[in-house]
């Protein structure tokens, strides 16, 4: 019975929990409560995958009404695989939410801090989840109100501004979106995604699709954080608190490129978007510009976490890269980093709140000699930005590997080789990172500093271990990724 | 029989060692004791497997799939066996020289030195065990980042830019060249295995081919083809024992056994033979012969003089792959051993000189050799070696490697390797003039101060193979020989 309902339940359950987590009043409690939440929102989208993975697409009807009327929740292999990166996310780090919560958030304030935290993920829960074009601006809306909240709880002021300016930008995306699907319901007279993919293609070039294509593209670039739209979000993740910057970089960015994903292959579907309009030309150019230029941005941050983000911005690059290429290895290599990156970027941002917990600081000068009092910590940073890197053994490599793999067979050599030498960047910025914290003395007559609390070093390693053990093992991240990318491409 | 285990035991000895040394960052001695356990162990199950290997046998073994087909898998031939040979003998030599180098200058971080030093001999026997060619790029890698922290040992600015300079060619060659190129095949070709014959023959165009050539020679930047040798003299700020071991045998050695690798597994000599464009590597490679030995003539530094001609030396490796024929190669891999050995040579007595006399310019080194008779006895040994005189072990691959520029009929390929014998001799004869026949005449009374007993045991030890490989040149011999026979 309730397995029946486990698609809406996804969705639904953190939505419930929200509003309960403001009744419980008490910050430990709602921590808690958000952690059973957590894992079992985990429970239903391992369980969700299986199904979708096993038996075909899983298709819920909202209220029961029938999908051109009501709302559809529709998942394959592409977002049921997006469904358990978001709370796999969420259920590993809520270990490390408590102290870190406590330390950073108003006592006063701390169980609103995990009920917008659960608005957030019901919003990026319910882009992937549901299968109605209008229903993902509504989530995408949710997650982004509720983000600007959660960076603005930042301990600095200037929190207060990135948040501003991410408001800002991300309200014009998410405008452009709405206007983008309001040209579709115009043209088609339905906001089912599967209707459109059907009825989308079949009007061909008129003027009303390409703008409703071009609306949709820039809107979602903008939401991807895709250079040259990236403005917003170095500031967004330096500023807010440790716990927001991890778990928004280990998920926001992925769900844009899943709305990317959604839009250009079954909306539009590739023919369309890579055969009658230039996306592969804009979008591979855009991509390579911003491995390049976020990473040697990054090249030049002297704050860590500032170096995370600019990271951030360059690996997103490479999601672009993988979209971009639209072959069945590039798309598999742009979702396989979705997963990777995910583990490895929430994992160093999650090492860098650890920092900045004992430190209280994350600037580089602030690292020196950490490697020998922080040892735990520091470690995962090495092996996070090893994977940053694509050190073969780290997930990383198995991510990049496809897109060089995906870019030779295109015929494309000059890509594959700015994604090498991404990676080159890449070992630069980390390795500036290690040299602080392991070649450099500590400050003479510092004050002790103690290795992090272990509840937080429970939720970093197990996402670095995690990003080894999908490096080592491919068959699951790959498996899942080159049958998703198979159903998105329209392959048999 | 299968030697599997033994395959992966000789991976886990030196990594097993490098924990060893971590657990007992407390007893330093305990650190030595561990240290040269773990090389005599690898050394054992090195001998078991080229033993394996001269009766025929091929030892592999397949861990798991990096991605779909690509294994990390090991498979021991005859030229990885002589590589795991020379490195891991030459590590017990090294790791004695170590113990009286570390103690007599009192190197600091200790267990970082030893514990690294262990990780790169893993690397290396990792490359020398490959597989395929993925398998060698993981463990190339590998040893460029254990070796690193031994580079920047002493922790001077001085050290840190060398340090860079070390990391920034290693790694931008190896990730852009080489990497490159090892996708690129493996777009093409499907596969990344050593295989007789080589994979690429008769499965990409001539272009690609010459193209792939290019990005394999520059891209393995441990063989230090000009013009990216930089890296090497750079590496000279180092410990000594670090640049005897490392950047004269297993990194720079790591690096032309790859090239010999790519050339005989991956491309196939009959392949590169017939390539229209492949002369260029044997211009390259002569060119970097000669510009190496003349640089070399023009340093005072005696670590930097022996690291430029390393330069050199390594060209000849890269030279014998180059000329494609049967000697060529022969000679090259036998020039992998005899330079090792006095190459090796040279560096413990520059060692030993430092580490007793406090000398470092050649310069400064007027009448040495009556207050170091032995290291400097041990001296000439290596050059004259080097020079590739008899009674010392370069003779014989130079030998080769003039028979395979014969068989080509090259004649300025022969012309280059005789001129860089002489080049050879006019550096290293004038060391050893001054060390005998100092100029201001011979010193009144010098009293005899050598360097402590294991740093001069660990020389003489190098010293006599040089001239032991001169008089039993046979084992090596039959061990590479396999090489030469094309399918």
């Amino acid at each position: 019975m309730i397995a029946s309902h486990l698609p809406v339940l996804q969705v639904a359950l953190p939505l419930i929990a929200a509003p309960v987590c403001v009744l419980l009043r008490r910050g430990r409690w709602a921590w808690a409560f958000t952690t059973i939440v957590c894992w079992g929102m985990l429970a239903i989208a391992a369980l969700l995958l299986d199904q979708a993975m096993g038996a075909g697409p899983i298709s819920y009807r909202l209220g029961g009404w029938a999908p051109p009327i009501g709302i559809e929740y529709r998942l394959d292999g592409v977002n049921a695989f997006v469904l358990l990166i978001l709370a796999g996310t969420a259920a590993l780090m809520m270990p490390y939410a408590r102290q870190s919560v406590e330390q950073e958030i108003r006592p006063e304030r701390q169980h609103l801090f995990y009920c917008v935290f659960l608005l957030a993920l019901t919003g990026l829960l319910g882009i992937a989840a549901t299968g109605d074009a209008f229903n993902i601006y509504v989530f995408l809306e949710i997650s982004s109100l509720a983000s600007y909240v959660l960076i603005a709880l930042g301990r600095r002021r200037r929190a207060l501004t990135a948040s501003y300016q991410y408001l800002i930008i991300g309200t014009i995306g998410a405008s452009l979106i709405l206007i983008g699907i309001g040209f579709l319901y115009a043209k088609t007279g339905t906001l089912n995604i599967a209707d459109l993919a059907e009825r989308v293609p079949a009007l061909g070039e008129t003027p009303a699709i390409l703008a409703a294509f071009a609306f949709i593209t820039v809107g979602v670039l903008i939401k991807l954080a895709l250079f040259p739209f990236h403005l917003w979000l170095p500031n967004a993740y330096a500023y807010a608190p440790s716990f927001v910057s991890a778990f928004f970089a280990a998920t926001a960015t992925k769900v844009g490129a899943y709305m990317l994903l959604r839009f250009v292959f079954t909306v539009f579907g590739a023919p369309f978007a890579f055969g009658t309009l230039p996306l592969k030309e804009v979008l591979l150019s855009l991509s390579l510009i911003a491995v390049l230029a976020g990473s040697l941005a990054a090249l030049f941050q002297t704050d860590l976490k500032r170096l995370l983000a600019f990271s951030s911005v360059g690996q997103i690059g490479y999601l672009g890269v993988g979209i971009g290429l639209a072959s069945v290895t590039g798309v598999t290599g742009a979702l396989v980093h979705v997963f990777n990156h995910a583990l490895m970027k929430g994992g160093l941002f999650l090492a860098a709140g650890a920092i900045a917990y004992r430190l209280g600081a994350t600037d580089l000068s602030a690292l020196h000699g950490l490697g020998r009092r922080m040892p735990f910590t520091m470690a995962a940073v090495v092996i996070g930005g090893l994977g940053l890197v694509g050190v073969p053994i780290t997930s990383g490599f198995v991510s990049k590997w496809y897109l060089v793999q995906g870019a030779f067979e295109e015929g494309l050599w000059p890509v594959a080789l700015f994604v090498l030498v991404g990676s080159l960047i890449a070992l630069a910025y980390v390795g500036r990172v290690i040299e602080a914290a392991y070649f450099r003395a500590a400050p003479e007559g510092g004050e002790p500093v103690r290795e992090a609390p272990w509840a937080m070093q429970l939720s970093i390693w197990a996402m670095i271990a995690g990003s080894v053990y999908f490096g080592l093992h491919t068959d699951l991240t790959v498996g899942i990724a080159e049958r998703a990318a198979a159903v998105l491409l329209g392959a048999p | 029989m299968s030697h599997a285990p033994q395959l992966l035991a000789a991976l886990a000895a030196p990594i097993a060692g490098a924990l060893l040394v971590w657990a007992c960052a407390r007893w330093p001695r305990l650190q030595e004791l561990a240290s040269l356990a773990a090389a005599i162990a690898l050394f054992g199950l090195v001998v078991s497997l080229a033993a394996a290997v001269m009766a025929g046998d091929a030892p592999r073994v397949a861990l798991f799939d990096i991605v779909p087909g690509l294994p990390v898998a090991f498979a021991l031939e005859p030229l990885g066996a002589l590589f795991a040979l020379i490195a891991s003998f030459l590590w017990i030599v090294t790791t004695v020289y170590s113990i009286g180098y570390v103690r007599a200058n009192r190197e600091g971080h200790q267990t970082r030195y030893y514990a690294c030093f262990a990780a790169a001999l893993a690397s290396a026997i990792g490359v020398a065990f490959a597989g395929n060619m993925f398998t060698l790029f993981l463990f190339y890698e590998a040893l460029t980042l254990s070796t690193y922290p031994l580079v920047t040992h002493s922790g001077t600015e001085e050290a840190r830019r060398a340090g860079r300079t070390y990391l920034g060619f290693l790694l931008s060659t190896s990730i852009l060249l080489q990497l490159f190129a090892i996708l690129w095949t493996w777009v093409e070709v499907g596969t990344l295995d050593f295989r007789a014959g080589g994979i690429l023959a008769g499965a990409v165009s001539e272009r690609t081919a010459a193209v792939l050539l290019v990005l394999y020679m520059f891209g393995i930047g441990k063989a230090a083809l000009m013009p990216l040798h930089a890296w090497l003299p750079a590496a000279m700020v180092a410990p000594t024992p670090v640049s005897a071991l490392l950047h004269a045998v297993a990194v720079v050695k790591a690096g032309v056994f790859t090239v010999l690798k790519v050339l005989v597994y991956i491309f196939g000599l009959d392949f590169v033979a017939s390539m229209a464009g492949s002369e260029w590597l044997i211009a390259v490679a002569s060119a970097t012969i000669v510009i190496a030995s003349l640089i070399a003539l023009r340093q005072d530094d005696l670590k930097r003089r022996l690291a430029y001609s390393t330069v050199s030396q390594l060209a000849y490796v890269v030279l014998g792959g180059a000329l494609a024929t049967g000697f060529g190669v022969v000679g090259g891999a036998m020039h992998i051993a005899t330079h090792a050995f006095g190459k090796i040579t040279l560096f413990f007595c520059a060692g030993a000189i430092y580490t007793a006399a406090h000398k470092r310019l050649v310069s400064e080194l007027d009448g040495i050799g009556y207050r170091m008779p032995v290291t400097m006895g041990a001296f000439t040994v290596g050059a004259l070696g080097l020079i590739g005189l008899p009674p010392f072990a370069a003779l014989w691959s130079k030998w080769y490697l003039v028979g395979g520029a014969d068989e080509g009929s090259l004649v300025p390929v022969i012309a280059v390797l005789l001129g860089s014998s002489l080049l050879n001799a006019l550096y290293f004869v004038p060391i050893l003039a001054r060390a005998f026949f100092p100029a201001g005449g011979l010193p009144v009374a010098a009293g005899r101060e050598e360097a402590p007993w294991p740093i001069l045991a660990a020389t003489l030890v190098a010293a006599l193979g040089t001239a032991a490989l001169f008089f039993y040149p046979q084992a090596l011999l039959e061990l590479v020989q396999p090489l030469a026979g094309s399918p």
